[in-house]
């Protein structure tokens, strides 16, 4: 059977379970939509809450995030912690009193909360920035998923994955969504484990991930450790060694910090808590998303080191028993001929990994430019184009100049630049000739460089689709529950009757499906920047709003409105003054590097300053003006006590 | 709820559990794995040093532990001041 037809059968029969389950689990009231009627169990939901949490950038692409920076997989600890450390701070300051609460969104804690229409509006904005925001890359992340493995087109991939995704989120509200959740992350945490436990076999002896990390590197016999032979391969080949130090202590804390308050206040992750029987429960239940969360977010940072060192010992054979440079790089005829680096011209044919012959020895050197050679090759390369692109009847001379210009500074970079006690020059090489490798190809060729059965590679594509559904669906709830409950019910037609609200709620749902769809279609080209918008927002407006508000008796209105504004303006602010206004390309004011950063803060870790603004402003202006009345005492005392919760009032 | 000062006291205790859980928090994850690293490369944790294996494994899982130890001290708070469910 080839790879295509398997791939078919695994992620065919995942879908037909996910279907499965959504018609056993149809929603029938509101309280069954937006929370699951409050029934699910703890360890259920925290199964629930670790595929909602973990999207297709956790699943494919952050093992590659953290082992391919330039920085040093050290530095790009802090996605491990700052995703992770978030649970510490639902299950202490939030999930708990929320639960007890007892309604069905965030808006309308921030509304009863704050006493005020106003609070639950900015927070309705808010929520509907973050979620969509997010749920564009999570369509994009099925589109890809689809096209890399069932060789459809992105957009005729991004279509099957919005047809599934209507089926069981819009059928079966949070009931649906939670146990298609269960089913979705058991089949993600298989698909992640099993080739990263076979490498780790391979390369460390061990047969748990976790410990091939600090594990010492088989091949040599053990005498030298995983981590430091990672550290000199890479380093003979001039990148930053693996574990080096942060170069910026303080944007890495910063970083850190947001990430966690951002986890926290990302209402698709809090409404995750309502859905739990008991007080008690919600504190638990984050102790089990946790869990869960740990099974794949402990094992990525090994898949990451791994598959570097894989992938380095693959270029420069020599290195896997003795230095880099000790044996000739990898040639192109030991790849179109071994069996066993057939995937690197699989991958190449994907464009996730790109190299070129440069020097034409038909061997391939993967090392790192130093800055000069890299600015003297791109010169070079400038001028060849300028010289290529030249009409036929133009002067040709002064670009033959320009190019034979070009071509000295180079060769004086290589004369310059060395590697070990060589220079570039005399080890005959011209730059670095694997041009791409792409973050995602860490995950996704995983099984293939470890040689496992094809099972395994249709594994990982229907984990993928697993990571990506699952969280696009959490995130549609929220936007619908938000738009259905809050904006619709809570603002403007009060007297919705219950059907008419579930109804409100389906189709703002389909709605939500077809603009994310949208969306994922005509990608804003920056989807990047606009996750760092999703996480700085949440750290900088929902969670100080929700922490004040249970923490605190004497934060008002006007507090709490006014905190959350000027975290969201000072937040957006600095993002679009280094990202652009809007992110329209070019209206950036700074260009978007670290030595312009104000104090070396980078827009991604801004949040936490945010957060920081908005409690200082909540509470001077709280301070300044009057105390809350007493009914909102009276709430704030009432959540505090888990006595008492029971269902959710719909009201 | 029996009265306003068992209710005050029930929360203080919450509170000051809360404190002591997330200055660990902060140590494990902020302190060793940030912070600190720098000046405890001398500690090995199998091949990696402590700052880098708190920062890429162990602060999880302190993370957990200080999550289920919370939930479990808070029902015992619970019971004893009889606001359980």
């Amino acid at each position: 059977m080839d790879q295509f037809t398997l791939n078919l059968i695994v992620v065919g029969i995942t879908f037909a379970i996910y279907i499965g389950i959504a018609i056993w689990a149809r929603a029938g009231s509101t309280a069954e939509f937006y929370a699951a009627g409050q029934g699910v169990n703890p360890i259920m939901n925290g199964m629930a809450t670790g595929a909602d949490w973990m999207s297709a950038a956790s699943f494919i692409s952050m093992a590659g995030i953290i082992a391919l920076a330039p920085v040093g997989g050290y530095t790009q600890s802090a996605f491990l912690m700052g995703w992770t450390g978030g649970y510490v701070l639902l299950a202490m300051l939030l999930a708990p009193y929320l639960r007890k609460f007892g309604k069905f969104t965030v808006p309308e804690f921030i509304g009863d909360r704050f006493y005020s229409k106003t609070a639950r509006l900015v927070a309705v904005l808010c929520l509907i920035v973050i979620s969509v925001t997010y749920v564009v890359g999570q369509m994009r992340g099925v589109g890809v998923t689809f096209s890399r493995f069932l060789e459809v087109s992105t957009d005729t991939g991004l279509y099957i994955g919005a047809a599934v995704v209507f089926a069981y989120a819009v059928l079966g509200g949070m009931k649906g969504i939670t146990y298609t959740q269960v089913a979705q992350y058991i089949v993600l945490i298989i698909a992640y484990t099993i080739p990263a436990i076979f490498i780790s076999l391979s390369l460390t002896g061990n047969f748990l991930p976790q410990l091939g990390l600090i594990g010492s590197y088989a091949p040599q016999g053990g005498e030298i450790s995983m981590l430091a032979k990672l550290d000199q391969v890479v380093t003979e080949l001039g990148f930053t060694a693996y574990t080096a130090d942060t170069t910026n202590m303080f944007n890495m804390f910063l970083f850190t910090m947001a990430l966690m308050i951002g986890t926290a206040g990302l209402p698709h992750v809090i409404i995750r808590f309502f859905t739990v029987p008991k007080v008690a429960d919600a504190r638990s239940s984050a102790g089990w998303a946790l869990v869960f969360i740990a099974l794949l977010y402990t094992v990525a940072p090994a898949v990451g080191a791994m598959a570097r060192l894989n992938l380095t010992t693959t270029f420069w054979p020599g290195a896997k028993e003795g230095s880099a440079l000790s044996a000739p790089a990898l040639s192109l005829a030991d790849i179109d001929s071994k069996p066993e680096l057939s995937w690197i011209n699989t991958w190449k044919a994907t464009g996730l990994l790109e190299f070129s012959d440069k020097n034409g020895d038909g061997l391939i050197q993967y090392f790192n430019e130093p800055k000069a050679l890299a600015d003297a090759n791109k010169k070079l390369a400038d001028a060849n184009k300028a010289l290529a692109d030249a009409a036929a009847d133009a002067d040709k001379a002064p670009l033959e100049a320009a190019v034979a210009e070009a071509t000295a500074a180079r060769d004086a970079a290589l004369a310059e630049a060395k590697l070990g006690d060589k220079t570039l020059a005399e080890l005959g090489f011209v730059g670095n000739e694997v041009t791409k490798v792409d973050n995602d190809i860490m995950v996704l060729a995983n099984p293939e460089i470890a040689a496992l059965p094809g099972w395994v590679v249709a594994l990982v594509a229907a984990g993928g689709l697993a990571a990506a559904l699952s969280t696009a669906a959490g995130l549609l709830l929220a936007i619908s529950s938000a738009v259905s409950h809050d904006l619709m019910k809570g603002a403007l037609t009060p007297n919705i009757s219950e059907k008419g609200e579930l109804l409100a709620a389906r189709i703002s749902m389909a709605f939500a499906i077809a603009l994310a769809t949208w969306l994922g279609l005509n990608p804003p080209g920056f989807a990047a920047q606009v996750v760092a918008l999703a996480f700085g927002l949440a750290a900088a407006t929902i969670f100080p709003a929700l922490m004040m508000g249970i923490f605190s008796k004497r934060i008002n209105t006007a507090g709490a409105v006014l905190g959350m504004l000027a975290g969201l303006v000072f937040t957006s602010v600095y993002i679009f003054l280094y990202l652009g206004w809007f992110f329209i390309p070019g209206t950036n004011v700074y260009p978007n590097t670290p030595d312009q950063h104000f104090f070396g803060i980078s827009p991604l870790s801004i949040g936490t300053i945010g957060a920081v603004v908005n409690f200082v402003v909540a509470y001077v202006v709280s301070m300044a003006t009057k105390a809350p009345p007493q009914h909102v005492v009276d709430l704030v005392e009432s959540i505090r006590v888990p006595k008492g919760a029971g269902k959710a009032v719909a009201h | 709820m029996a009265d306003k000062s068992s209710a005050n006291a029930y929360w203080a205790a919450n509170v000051r559990i809360i404190l002591i859980s997330l200055a660990v928090w902060f140590v494990c994850s902020f302190g060793l794995g940030i912070l600190l690293r720098p000046a405890l490369k001398g500690i090995m944790v199998g091949g990696a040093d402590l700052g880098f294996w708190m920062a890429q494994n162990g602060s999880i899982y302190v993370f957990i532990a200080l999550i289920f130890i919370y939930a479990k001290m808070m029902n015992k708070v619970d019971r004893e001041h009889g606001v359980e469910e």
